[in-house]
């Protein structure tokens, strides 16, 4: 898929189309996995958060991409934005880490479960908010679905949905 | 969480992600002029003689200087706020308005006697400028920060320096129709160091606010 086509699933995304933004995010979610496969070799962070805080920032500053334009060339800097946060992050947290873990290192199991950062985020939500999201990702609800489940209006669902995102993509990586 | 599962829940928030850029910038640009222009006019006011000085082309020139900075610095501020924009073009655009305001210098000093020179870069409303620009400036420099905040600048110190020049030009615009000293001299010196202080203002403020 070249800028061209990738440019008009935005498009249509932006103008309320669900499915088409649905195929966007598919899209880039592939581009920019491989772009930060090549870029976290060195250990210490998974491409896949880079590839989920991406996602998020996307979402949130969507409005910052100049629809006449090339797609990609904010997509990547999106990526880079956001790959340079996590580093950053990293580079301070592993002063201490380092020191803690030296012992511990040969003690881990090799194939303990992974641990998202999105999952972290996702358990600082309120409940109300953390039950759509979940209803809505994991559960693979619709709108509709989850409002009824969860027993609240729709305009109450996309609210909580909107600002559960929000939140999730603040504090995403961050303590 | 997969991130099938989080595309998903993205591609569900259909409700509109803010407003665009362009209207932001738009919005920020007038409402920091009419701010600028109420603290103008409450606190300062132009001055008595404006009509005569009007017809000097000192008067004139200090506003192609400071009309210049705001203009170049808010067309950087603006590109900055998207993540995809590099430093290409920066200086071009940085260097107009010091460029103008040093061909003035050079016009000044062929112009006038040397022993002029020093009381006309004193001037007498050093302390007043050092304290107008700045406070004019203040509500220019938070509702561009406000807008930058709302972008997504990829070197948010960088886009704060501009919110901050942008927001320095505007308030010397306004200051300038109240100073008496019309001298390049006095321009470059204490208009620069007021300017200054919004800049540096607006860039420690930005690596905090503008984050994203």
């Amino acid at each position: 898929m070249d800028d061209k086509d990738l440019a008009r699933l935005f498009r249509l995304a932006l103008d309320g189309d669900e499915r088409a933004y649905g195929d966007f995010l598919e899209q880039a979610a592939e581009l920019v996995r491989a772009w930060a496969r090549r870029r976290t070799t060195f250990g210490g962070l998974d491409p896949e958060d880079i590839v989920q805080e991406t996602l998020l920032a996307i979402h949130i500053k969507r409005h910052t991409w100049r629809s006449d334009g090339p797609v990609m060339p904010w997509l990547y800097a999106v990526a880079r934005h956001k790959l340079v946060d996590a580093l950053r992050r990293m580079g301070r947290h592993s002063w201490i880490e380092i020191g803690e873990l030296e012992g511990q290192l040969a003690a881990e199991e090799p194939e303990t479960a992974r641990s998202w950062e999105i999952d972290r985020a996702l358990e600082t939500l309120s409940p109300g908010q953390r039950s759509v999201v979940t209803a809505i990702s994991l559960e693979g609800r619709t709108i509709a679905e989850a409002a009824r489940s969860l027993d609240m209006k729709e305009t109450a669902v996309r609210v909580a949905l909107h600002r559960g995102l929000a939140a999730i993509a603040r504090r995403f990586g961050r303590d | 969480m997969e991130t099938q599962d989080l595309i998903k829940a993205l591609a569900a928030d259909t409700r509109r992600s803010g407003m665009a850029m362009a209207h932001v910038w738009s919005l920020a640009a007038w409402t920091a002029v009419a701010t600028a222009a109420i603290v103008f006019f409450l606190l300062l006011g132009p001055r008595t003689d404006i009509a005569s000085a009007a017809a000097t082309v000192r008067f004139l020139f200090k506003f192609v200087v400071t009309i210049a900075l705001a203009a170049s610095a808010f067309s950087l501020l603006r590109a900055q706020s998207r993540p995809e924009t590099g430093r290409r073009g920066l200086l071009p655009r940085l260097a107009i308005a010091p460029a103008l305001l040093i061909a003035a210098i050079v016009a000044e000093l062929a112009v006038t006697p040397p022993d002029t020179w020093s009381a006309r870069l004193v001037g007498t409303n050093a302390f007043v400028c050092l304290t107008f620009i700045p406070l004019i400036g203040l509500g220019p420099l938070a509702l561009m920060l406000i807008a930058l905040r709302h972008g997504a600048p990829s070197r948010p110190m960088l886009a704060g320096a501009m919110a901050g020049l942008t927001a320095g030009g505007i308030a010397a615009t306004f200051y300038a129709a109240h100073c008496t000293d019309d001298s390049p001299l006095f321009v470059a010196t204490w208009y620069t160091i007021a300017i200054a202080m919004l800049t540096l203002l607006g860039a420690v403020c930005a690596h905090r606010f503008a984050r994203w």
